[in-house]
């Protein structure tokens, strides 16, 4: 099979390598491949650091292998290939009454991308994670197939689950999806004041799905403030999806410069009135609300940026208030910036969510924004938080015993899944993911 | 629902099955017919659930026409409109060919006489129905011979031109057949090829030809804007043209 020889990069643009991509068409094609020359798999490359990158190696790209291959109406269990998109698995299903029980920010997450980072979304306080809903999935390895379960191979189970890959190539996977009542989303947004109205309309909310944007430039009374949006999912058609419009190339850093954002903020706030208001979104727009702008990471410029994404436990969410000031101060910080409550719901041993409170801001890539993320990682672990690895680009081996404690026994499970290390990444070999600790 | 019935060749390929599931939405039966027996069956339950009357997997080699009945006897059994999406083909490196000159009989069979003679067959019972679409994808590497590949081309252009006379034939009868020149898409067949340019993906191409099968156009290039690059192409003097390497 032919390689193209490309120079990937992660969604955040800053982290590059230069790679030989194989992208097989068929499942056969695949599992010859994978038995002469494993390596480790990619999707849609959603990650932002260097989590889809292999470096002077070779990655297999999954997007091809993207069919349904069964689905039981009754109960709901689907199985597909890993290079299924979330976005089309939610146009697909919806229409017959079910939804994927987890979608994460983008509809161009696929099905593999999301075991493989064991991801969450806006429902993560009630549903838990991606992973807690894959009944089975078949890994293959330079042996051949196997299924693997959260029943018969708990650990091999746990170390897939947001194992960023490590254990093998994800081929397929059987989900349970969950009852769609239609395909809108009536959306409840009201404006928050600060940081404390934030977290405990957050602890009253009662809603199937929320989270909350932040405005991170506010500063003194207004630090925090921002708008929450609470969501549920109603009867009804949606329109036939608009327009996606597409960056078509890298743009001046001028649109996150730190008055731009302010202004933008500003106004993005007010787009609520005061009152709040309610609306009725279609499912898409309400989950994937980037995905209308293609390529929306070209709007940090050619440098790219940095996606900075903590969880912090609960009874710690006060240490939120340091870094948010920190955050303003810096002038850094870009629109996109995210608060969420999440549950204790995780699948694996290196998944990322805990009980508590996860903030995310994305930083233009510039050299004081890697000072920036680095004290504010250590504030999170300071305060028994962690990192979120598919966002990482900056972290430090050092730091990954103390934030995910099972990360000694993932080394040892994926160690024996893949002794020579077929399946690494630059993620894997910056952080020393695979080191015994 | 629709009462469309596919013969879709070739169905394993990308193009193929972006055109399957776009006829599978509007509730169409898909016949998918290909080599990789299992890789069919997964293709069947996908244009299923996404909307698919009925959909199954049949065995095709362009390379053994003893196979061809079976194909049309199971398509002709479905009542209402047959037709026939032709998505064979292969493109073996120039210098492959030059290196073993047999492998130029067996392109010109995998590209035209493959699917010609079963193209051949079908027509007497696609005109006793006196309705259906013949979809014929060619190459706009057909348009003109090249040093990069030209017995793809040639076979592409016979194709074609087998096309033409068949729409021909067949117009008056009441069965329309498209031909499909396609740029260059994002498939197997240029994964990894330098020098690519304007690249489109399957699922575009794919809504091209679905629209083209719905608006009965005669030739078809996809993107569009080939149409206009081949006209360049095929007006380049032969005095000039054999002097280029494009």
């Amino acid at each position: 099979m032919r390689a193209r020889h490309q120079t990937s990069h992660g969604w955040g643009r800053v982290l590059h390598a230069e790679e030989e991509v194989l992208r097989p068409e068929r499942q056969a094609m695949l599992e010859r491949l994978v038995a002469k020359d494993p390596a480790p798999a990619v999707g849609n490359r959603r990650s932002y650091g260097d989590a889809a990158l292999n470096s002077g190696g070779r990655v297999i790209d999954m997007t091809r292998l993207d069919r349904c291959l069964s689905f039981d109406a009754g109960t709901g269990v689907l199985e597909v290939e890993a290079g299924t998109t979330m976005g089309d698995l939610l146009a697909l299903c919806a229409p017959l009454g079910w939804m994927p029980p987890v979608l994460p920010g983008t509809g161009e997450a696929t099905v593999g991308g999301c075991i493989a980072n064991d991801v969450h979304g806006k429902n993560h306080h009630g549903a838990g994670s991606f992973g807690q809903h894959v009944l089975s999935l078949t890994l293959l390895g330079k042996d051949g197939a196997r299924q693997v379960t959260p029943g018969e191979t708990p650990d091999l189970f746990r170390a897939t689950l947001g194992g960023l890959g490590q254990t093998g190539v994800i081929l397929s996977a059987r989900l349970q999806l969950v009852p769609c009542k239609g395909e809108m989303v009536r959306v409840r947004e009201r404006r928050m004041d600060g940081i404390a109205e934030f977290l405990s309309a957050f602890d009253a909310s009662r809603a199937s799905y929320s989270v909350g944007w932040i405005d991170a430039t506010a500063q003194g009374d207004a630090l925090g403030r921002g708008i929450l949006e609470e969501g549920e999912v109603i009867a009804g058609d949606a329109p036939p999806p608009g327009r996606t419009r597409r960056v078509p190339v890298a743009l001046p850093p001028l649109l996150v410069s730190a008055p731009a954002v302010r202004l933008f903020n500003a106004l993005y706030l007010r787009r609520v009135p005061e009152a709040g208001r309610d609306r009725e979104r279609p499912l898409a727009d309400f989950f994937f609300p980037l995905d209308r702008l293609h390529d929306w990471n070209l709007v940090y410029g050619k440098k790219g940026f940095h996606q900075f994404q903590c969880v912090l436990p609960e009874g710690e969410e006060q240490a939120l208030t340091p870094m948010l000031e920190r955050i303003a101060e810096s002038g850094l910080a870009s629109p996109l910036a995210v608060l969420k409550r999440l549950g204790p719901g995780r699948a694996g041993m290196m998944s990322f969510p805990m009980a508590g409170m996860t903030l995310a801001v994305d930083f233009p890539n510039r050299p004081e924004a890697e000072a920036l993320a680095m004290e504010l990682e250590w504030m999170a672990v300071e305060a028994g938080g962690r990192i979120y690895l598919a966002k990482d680009t900056l972290s430090d081996p050092d730091l990954m015993a103390r934030m995910y404690p099972e990360a000694g026994e993932f080394a040892r499970i994926v160690t024996e899944a893949d002794p020579k290390g077929h399946f690494q990444t630059d993620l894997v070999r910056r952080l020393k993911l695979r080191d015994p600790r | 629902m629709s009462n469309e019935s596919w013969l879709i060749l070739g169905a394993t390929s990308s193009m193929a099955r972006a055109f399957a599931r776009a006829v599978a939405e509007r509730g169409a039966m898909v016949l998918l017919a290909g080599r990789d027996m299992a890789d069919l069956e997964h293709v069947a339950a996908d244009c299923r659930l996404r909307g698919a009357r009925g959909a199954a997997a049949l065995a095709f080699d362009a390379r053994k026409p003893k196979g061809f009945e079976a194909l049309i006897d199971r398509l002709c059994a479905e009542a209402g409109t047959l037709n026939v999406a032709v998505f064979v083909g292969s493109m073996p490196e120039q210098s492959e060919i030059d290196a073993d000159p047999a492998l130029l009989a067996r392109t010109v069979e995998q590209n035209f006489t493959g699917p010609a003679t079963l193209l051949h067959r079908l027509a007497p019972q696609l005109a006793q129905r006196g309705s259906g679409t013949i979809v014929g994808v060619g190459s706009v590497a057909g348009d003109r011979g090249r040093l990069g590949n030209y017995v793809y081309g040639a076979a592409k252009a016979g194709f074609a031109t087998y096309l033409s006379g068949l729409r021909n034939r067949l117009g008056r009868e009441g069965v329309h057949v498209m031909t499909v020149k396609p740029g260059f898409v994002d498939t197997a067949m240029t994964w990894g090829i330098e020098g690519m340019f304007l690249v489109a993906s399957p699922d575009q191409v794919a809504r091209d030809i679905h629209r083209g099968v719905r608006k009965r156009r005669n030739v078809l290039y996809t993107p569009f804007f080939w149409m206009g690059i081949m006209g360049i192409i095929r007006t380049i003097p032969e005095a000039l043209f054999k002097r280029l390497k494009i």
